[in-house]
């Protein structure tokens, strides 16, 4: 319960600090670190307009969307304090019950028989069947490591002990860090302040989107990225009491957003042609995480 | 006893009166034989799936020895399976036949192939004597191709037909040679002889004897790369024989290969090891080909070859604990198998279904025609929509129970294992994930492009929903799909028999399910439900939020363009464009290309079609070759009557002579011996 409770606070703030590191970055002030959140709630408030090819799948797609970040939130844990559900294997499910979101905002893309939501659709589809393997074996990794395979027991299990396991732990954060960067659509893959349909992945497929519905789309992706904050956080906190723990909890969320607004200061958006490959190379990053448990569990002889 | 003649004389009884039969009184007569011959068989395999074991020895003749009926857990949880999918295939196919009244002959043939298979396939499930079986199983191959030929009067039916029709002998030529091996050796065709003679013969040989079986079996199971009449088969048949087809004809491959693996007793562990390998290849290539399927049923053949892989990878998995003595290991494989055989029965035969109505309503299957039919008929969208996402494996529908399953075994087994099977268990997720992440694309683009958007083409005819009672046999199967979903444990008790039969454990209890990996099923059923209701709860609050607000309605936003076609959307094509680039590799088009040229062009078109590289290398390489070779000899062939009587008394003259010839050689080689 705690975990979901301090997921939800921090995706209050998480992607007002991307906007305002990004201001500053780039010389201006900037809006307030709520500002996300007040448009929210005015979306929340407004009517909405649909396009008259779309159908019932449109109407319920952002539903679905949030309600399956939502369920991927409750398996989360938190240091020494399980998810709202916590069983064995139960990284499967959180990696599926997102595909199911994923699924249904393609669709809903489709939906609106726009050619630019189609484009967008496609590439969503594409990428993000190339993030998964990545997520599969870094959990998979981690759980021959710990001997456990629910998120619980593995991050409570995770002790930080030899230089390899440092190694591990730096690159486990980065595969995270990008993986959360892909499901969420942000630099290097795809840019959400771009102007031009053409070159945009997840914020074209929400064109037709306004309203409540644009509201629940937004809030999953703050609360998705204060998801993936979360599982980088359990790679440090472990055994941590909370008294110390939950400070850590929003100091690292906060200097993960500060990071994601940086690197999307300071980078330039990959080719869209690049982008799969780049994704793979993704996996053979969590590949090498595979190996250095090999190490550090000595299955080389 | 008297059952076993009752189910015998059943389809008999009914193959003679069915002729006789109006329309109406046919379709009664059809559904009663389907439904005792279920009734019969499920009473049986009910009480199986408890623990019993039932054995009939029938006296049987001089030629086929003794013919022992045994049904244990194994053969009741396929039978359940096939008088599901014939029931509800039978009802659903009833209906989809009254479009094609007037072709009354074909009709009667086509009932009476369809009770011979329902019989054929569930005999297979019990019989265990070697020659027996292979009557059954060809009266199920001649069966399944006749109801395949339909309609027989297209040339691409018959072809395909044809194909199948030669492949499924080919799997035939290599069951006889095993069975015959056996009773070369034993003297007898009883499946229990084979357990002798496997575990007093070498290692090798029953090896042998067990890749000739799984080749057999293969065959009609579909595995890369024996699967490629199956990518022609689907979509020539009516629907609801291709739901059949998929959901339990190949399954009856399956079978055949599980209940080998019970009586060969050899080094699992190797056996584990190849059919993993052959089942990865064959779930990555299954999809990575589907992706790229235009023809809608063509599309699910091959995810049909892809939930094969899928089950295979569970089978190998079982094998492996078997053959490293983990039983909890060869537990989670085998139960992943069983339960994902159910599973893909279950959403493959709804999506076929869906797939015959979309086909009767606008008598096409090409996806690149199709679109908007959400509108039209909103109750077919929904029920693909359900398999759509039962089959990429998402919860909360079974697919995901299933393949959870699988996962939780390997990420089990990586606890338990070595650097070699480390990298495997590593590759073998690798490979399941991606095949998770490629099915999503597919059926998004299949559902999106077939049910979304505006129509792509106009259809001459009126596109209308189909009547109630076609759709109420695919409302069962949706049903059947969320309640594994969310009541996934009881189906996994259901398994306890036939999972322990398969690792060999016949004490194998709940409790051993009660271990650590799958005590999980009871949260994921909860989780289930909570993202129900919290998708209905939010729907609600949705409403009540916008109930005081204007809801307008605009044609899409068209990026400043305001008079968008319906021809600017995207199609499927265009959809997995940049995956076919990535994947160029692997794929294999035929283009057709006329540009447009000169100042005034006239016309200009572009056509691409995909292709099967496996099929190219082994079906139309080695058979161009032979024809080649064949054609050497074509001067025999002359259309010369005289010539023809000639060879016909050099072949009389050959056949009485070698004999005598023979002799005379012995006696010349004797003789060149002496010297």
């Amino acid at each position: 319960m705690l975990s979901f409770a301090l997921i939800v606070v921090a995706g209050f703030f998480f992607t007002g600090i991307i906007i305002r590191t990004k201001s500053i970055a780039s010389g201006r002030k900037g809006p307030g670190i709520f500002q996300p959140i007040k448009d929210v709630i005015r979306l929340f408030r407004k009517g909405s307009v649909y396009s008259r090819t779309t159908s019932v799948i449109f109407q319920i797609a952002p539903t679905i969307y949030f309600a399956s970040v939502i369920m991927a939130i409750v398996v989360v844990p938190f240091g020494q304090s399980k998810g709202v559900i916590s069983f064995n294997g139960d990284f499967i499910f959180f990696a599926y019950v997102l595909a199911l979101g994923k699924f249904f905002n393609i669709i809903s893309a489709m939906d609106t028989g726009s050619s630019f939501e189609g484009m967008g659709a496609s590439r969503e589809a594409l990428y993000s069947m190339f993030a998964e393997p990545a997520f599969f074996i870094l959990i998979g990794s981690l759980a021959l490591l710990t001997g456990f395979t629910s998120f619980y027991e593995i991050f409570s299990a995770l002790h930080v002990g030899s230089y390899i396991s440092y190694a591990i732990t730096v690159l486990a954060t980065f595969v995270l860090v990008m993986i959360a960067m892909i499901e969420n659509s942000r630099m290097p893959i795809d840019d959400p302040k771009t102007h031009l349909e053409l070159t945009m992945i997840h914020e074209v497929m929400i064109l037709d989107n306004s309203g409540f519905d644009f509201g629940l789309i937004l809030t999953a992706g703050y609360l998705k990225f204060a998801l993936y904050g979360a599982l980088i956080v359990n790679l440090f906190i472990g055994i941590v009491r909370y008294e110390y723990a939950i400070p850590m909890f929003f100091i690292i969320q906060f200097a993960m957003a500060v990071a994601i607004g940086l690197i999307e200061s300071f980078t330039a958006r990959f080719r869209m042609s690049h982008n799969a490959q780049f994704i793979v190379a993704l996996t053979s990053v969590s590949l090498l995480i595979f190996f250095g448990v090999l190490l550090i569990l000595g299955k080389f002889i | 006893m008297i059952f076993i003649y009752t189910f015998l004389a059943t389809p008999i009884l009914a193959i003679l009166l069915l002729p006789l039969f109006k329309e109406k009184g046919r379709g009664f007569l059809f559904s009663l034989v389907v439904i005792i011959q279920a009734i019969i068989t499920s009473y049986f395999s009910i009480q199986t799936l408890m623990g019993q074991v039932f054995e009939v020895i029938l006296p049987g003749s001089l030629i086929t020895g003794p013919i022992p009926i045994r049904a244990d857990a194994l053969s009741g949880w396929f039978m359940l399976i096939i008088n599901l999918v014939f029931i509800t295939g039978g009802i659903y196919g009833i209906h989809y036949l009254k479009a094609y009244k007037e072709k009354r002959n074909s009709i009667i043939l086509h009932g009476i192939s369809f009770i011979l298979m329902h019989s054929s396939l569930l005999s297979l499930c019990v019989i265990q004597n070697g020659l027996v079986f292979l009557i059954a199983w060809e009266i199920m191959a001649l069966s399944s191709f006749i109801t395949v030929i339909f309609e027989s009067e297209k040339q691409a039916v018959i072809k395909s037909g044809i194909n199948y029709f030669i492949q499924s002998h080919v799997a035939i030529v290599f069951l006889t040679l095993g069975f015959i091996w056996v009773a070369l050796n034993t003297g007898s065709y009883d499946f229990k002889d084979i357990i002798v003679f496997t575990e007093n013969s070498g290692n090798a040989e029953s090896m042998v004897l067990f890749i000739c079986f799984f080749i057999g079996f293969s065959l009609k199971a579909g595995f890369v790369p024996f699967h490629t009449w199956l990518p022609y088969a689907h979509p020539a048949a009516p629907a609801h024989i291709s739901g059949i087809m998929s959901g339990v004809l190949i399954k009856i491959g399956i079978f055949g290969i599980l209940r080998m693996a019970t009586v060969i007793k050899t080094d699992y562990l190797t056996i584990g090891y190849m059919i993993l390998a052959i089942a990865v290849v064959s779930s990555l290539y299954g999809v990575m080909l589907a992706i790229v399927q235009h023809n809608l049923k063509r599309l699910l053949a091959y995810h049909s070859i892809e939930n094969i892989g899928i089950i295979g990878i569970g089978i190998s998995i079982g094998c492996i604990g078997l053959g490293n003595g983990n039983i909890f290991l060869s537990a989670l494989g085998f139960a992943g198998a069983l339960l994902h055989t159910l599973n893909h029965a279950l959403f493959k035969s709804l999506l076929f279904y869906t797939a015959g109505t979309i086909y009767q309503a606008t008598h096409t299957l090409n996806v690149e025609h199709l679109g908007g039919l959400i509108k039209k008929m909103p109750k077919t969208a929904l029920l693909f929509l359900v398999a759509a996402i039962a089959i990429c494996g998402i919860p909360p529908f079974n697919g995901f129970i299933s393949e959870f399953v699988i996962y939780s075994g390997l990420y089990h087994w990586i606890n338990n294992a070595l650097l070699v099977s480390l990298v495997i268990i590593i590759f073998t997720i690798l490979a399941l994930v991606m095949v998770g992440g490629l099915a999503l694309l597919c059926f998004t683009k299949a559902f999106g492009i077939v049910f979304l958007g505006s129509p792509r083409q106009k259809i001459n005819n009126e596109v209308k929903e189909a009547p109630f009672f076609q759709l109420l046999p695919l409302y069962i199967i949706a049903a059947f799909i969320l309640f594994i979903g969310l009541f996934p444990k009881l189906f996994l008790s259901l398994l306890v028999k036939p999972v322990g039969l398969l690792s060999g454990n016949e004490f194998l209890t709940i409790l051993t399910f009660e271990g650590k990996a799958v005590q999980a099923l009871q949260p994921i059923g909860w989780a289930a439900m909570g993202l129900i209701v919290l998708v209905v709860l939010i729907l609600f609050l949705r409403r009540f939020a916008q109930r005081k607000q204007n809801i307008g309605v605009e044609s899409t936003w068209g990026c400043g363009y305001i008079a968008p076609t319906s021809k600017q959307q995207y199609t499927a094509g265009s959809f997995v464009k940049s995956y076919s680039k990535f994947f160029g590799g692997i794929l294999m088009f035929h283009q057709k290309e006329k540009e447009i040229q000169g100042i005034f062009p006239s016309e200009g078109h572009y056509e691409s079609h995909s292709y099967d590289k496996i099929e190219k290398w082994i079906i139309d390489k080695p058979i161009a070759a032979y024809k080649n070779f064949m054609g050497k000899f074509l001067f025999l062939h002359n259309g010369n009557l005289q010539n023809y009587i000639l060879y016909g008394i050099v072949f009389i003259v050959l056949v009485i002579c070698i004999p005598l010839f023979y002799e005379k050689f012995v006696a010349f080689i004797q003789f060149f011996k002496q010297l």
